[in-house]
């Protein structure tokens, strides 16, 4: 017998905003046929803090804090790319030691967002090993975080023409130690994972967006790189030193689940060879300034400031105003771990912003995802979530 | 006007002379405003010109000039996939109307992002399938990234809803 001859009719269904199987705060407005999602509708918003509003308020310098706040996984990320629009406008170059160690940063932060995403995608598909196997290497990714930065999650690390810390001369040792132990949690967790039956079941052919539909809805990152489209602004618009590095782009071919699974495993493994790059590049480089030679721009050595007039001065001059910005307008994206994280910034030449609008992939990620699981079953709605990797503090700003 | 050296806004001045106001590719940013009245027009040509093939509406957002005249400004970052190269579109949007075409029909992905301008700016988009706030909630009064809200301004509580629907 049929479902219409059953006199069924459809069960709308509140799932969120605050619901144990989603990892973000969202809620879905579901049509269900039995289990089968006849329709939904997403609903985003509730981590709305108006950081736009805030950033207008404020100094350019005190920006910074706000975008770590935005994808919390990788808070390197967003600094760097708020911090390299600022410089477009400021026209400053900024030193070759100092874009190795963004790069270095931001692509600890991609590892450990990406093993935020698959552990976290298997924990809500009751899979608990894996999960420990994922946040235990990205311990190890955040204790090198750690040593470089000073923090584990909201870093701080990047500033306007430089970042906060040189490279520590333990580092290099700590990270000897720590990348084979992270390479092989990365191998235990692709073990049970990637040929397992169930999980594997679970995830093939569901969730599937074409290519054409990911370039109509603006999607970016390993989710149109899963459906094909070898899109990395890495390679395609190089920034930093990209250019000199060695990896490759990873891309999958039916966009599904699965395919956005190996495309984010693939990926971290391109990451640490890049990690490996950059502590070699930075040991031949060795000790040297890591921002810009500017005091209208760049906070002055700590010890300048408490033993010399002139240094606190400008100390004070930053802290208080910060850096003046020439009038006009700029865009500048970069390669986060959910795609093109883009910020336009407007100035009038003062020390306050005008405008400053980040580009949340998140934001542009989740838009399709009626898309991806009309007429999929309600549980699968779960795993498709789970690899947009939606971040809350990032979509809804 | 000028070009600046962009092959983009040399085919888009070449095509569209008449609607376009200003240019210019300060940063390296190729940045073309264009007349509001006919942005439909003029992105439909940057999308479907296979030299151009504007594929991708990266980005859509508003600035408040508040005390110019026209005070809002439509501000759309384009990105072509298959090209690899990107536009500016601006369009001035004055206070009073308020109102501006939807490119919903063009790029799926601009319906959020228009909904968001709604939200916070409160331009209106004609021929928008569903426009409506999207991160603040309904009862929300005011648009609060236009100058004039204040930072402070506090809002009503939330009513509680008979249904939750």
């Amino acid at each position: 017998m049929s479902a219409p001859d059953l006199h069924a009719e459809h069960m709308t269904l509140n799932m969120g905003p605050s619901h144990p199987a989603t990892h973000g705060t969202v809620k879905f407005l579901i049509e269900l046929d039995g289990e089968t999602i006849v329709d939904l509708e997403v609903q985003v918003g509730y981590l709305h803090r108006g950081f736009e509003k805030e950033c207008e308020s404020g100094s350019w310098y005190q920006c910074i804090p706000y975008t770590d706040r935005l994808n919390y996984n990788s808070a390197v990320l967003s600094n760097l790319g708020f911090c390299m629009a600022v410089e477009k406008l400021l026209e400053i170059e900024t030193p070759e030691r100092c874009q190795w160690l963004r790069v270095l940063a931001g692509e600890l932060s991609r590892v450990g967002d990406h093993l935020t995403r698959c552990g976290a995608a298997c924990l809500e598909l009751q899979a608990m090993t894996p999960f420990l196997y994922g946040i235990e290497a990205r311990e190890l990714v955040w204790d090198l975080l750690e040593a470089l930065t000073g923090a584990r999650v909201t870093s701080n690390y990047v500033r306007i023409g430089g970042v906060r810390h040189a490279l520590p001369e333990s580092f290099a040792a700590l990270a000897k130690e720590s990348l084979p132990k992270i390479r092989r949690l990365l191998a235990d967790f692709e073990a049970v994972v990637t040929q397992n039956r169930i999980f594997v079941d679970r995830l093939r052919d569901i969730g599937i967006v074409s290519k054409e539909d990911c370039i109509r809805y603006a999607v970016t990152g390993p989710v149109l790189r899963a459906a094909g489209v070898p899109l990395d602004l890495r390679k395609d618009e190089p920034y930093l030193v990209y250019d000199q590095l060695d990896f490759d782009v990873p891309v999958g071919t039916v966009g599904d689940n699965y395919d956005r699974y190996l495309v984010c495993v693939a990926e971290m493994h391109q990451s640490l060879r890049i990690v490996e790059q950059c502590i070699h590049r930075l040991g031949a480089l060795g000790a040297g300034p890591v921002d810009v030679d500017d005091p209208h721009v760049r906070w002055p050595a700590k010890d300048g400031v408490f033993n010399r007039m002139e240094e606190m001065i400008q100390q004070f001059k930053n802290v208080t105003e910060g850096p003046k910005v020439p009038a006009g307008e700029g865009y500048l994206a970069i390669e986060s771990a959910n795609g093109e994280l883009g910020f336009y910034l407007v100035s009038d030449g003062s020390q306050h912003p005008v405008k400053v609008r980040c580009r949340p992939p998140s934001f542009l990620n989740v838009q399709p995802l009626p898309l991806m699981v009309r007429g999929a079953m309600l549980a699968d709605l779960i795993p498709t979530f789970d690899f947009l990797n939606m971040i809350g503090g990032e979509c809804d700003r | 006007m000028e070009d600046h050296g962009s092959p983009l806004l040399r085919r888009l001045l070449d095509a569209h002379r008449e609607a376009t106001l200003a240019t210019h590719a300060d940063f390296g940013d190729a940045t073309a405003r264009v007349a509001p009245g006919q942005l439909i027009q003029v992105m439909t040509f940057l999308r479907d010109e296979p030299a151009l093939a504007f594929d991708m509406l990266i980005d859509l957002t508003c600035v408040d000039y508040l005390g110019r005249e026209p005070r809002f400004e439509m501000v759309y970052h384009l990105y072509s996939v298959t090209r690899n190269h990107r536009l500016r579109i601006k369009a001035g949007v004055s206070e009073e109307s308020a109102t501006i075409g939807s490119v919903t029909g063009l790029w799926a992905a601009a319906d959020w992002m228009e909904r968001e301008v709604f939200d916070l700016y409160g331009i209106v988009f004609e021929n928008h399938p569903d426009l409506r706030r999207i991160l603040l909630d309904e009862g929300f009064e005011g648009h609060p990234l236009r100058k004039d809200y204040p930072k402070t301004r506090r809002q009503p509580l939330i009513d509680r809803r008979s249904s939750d629907a």
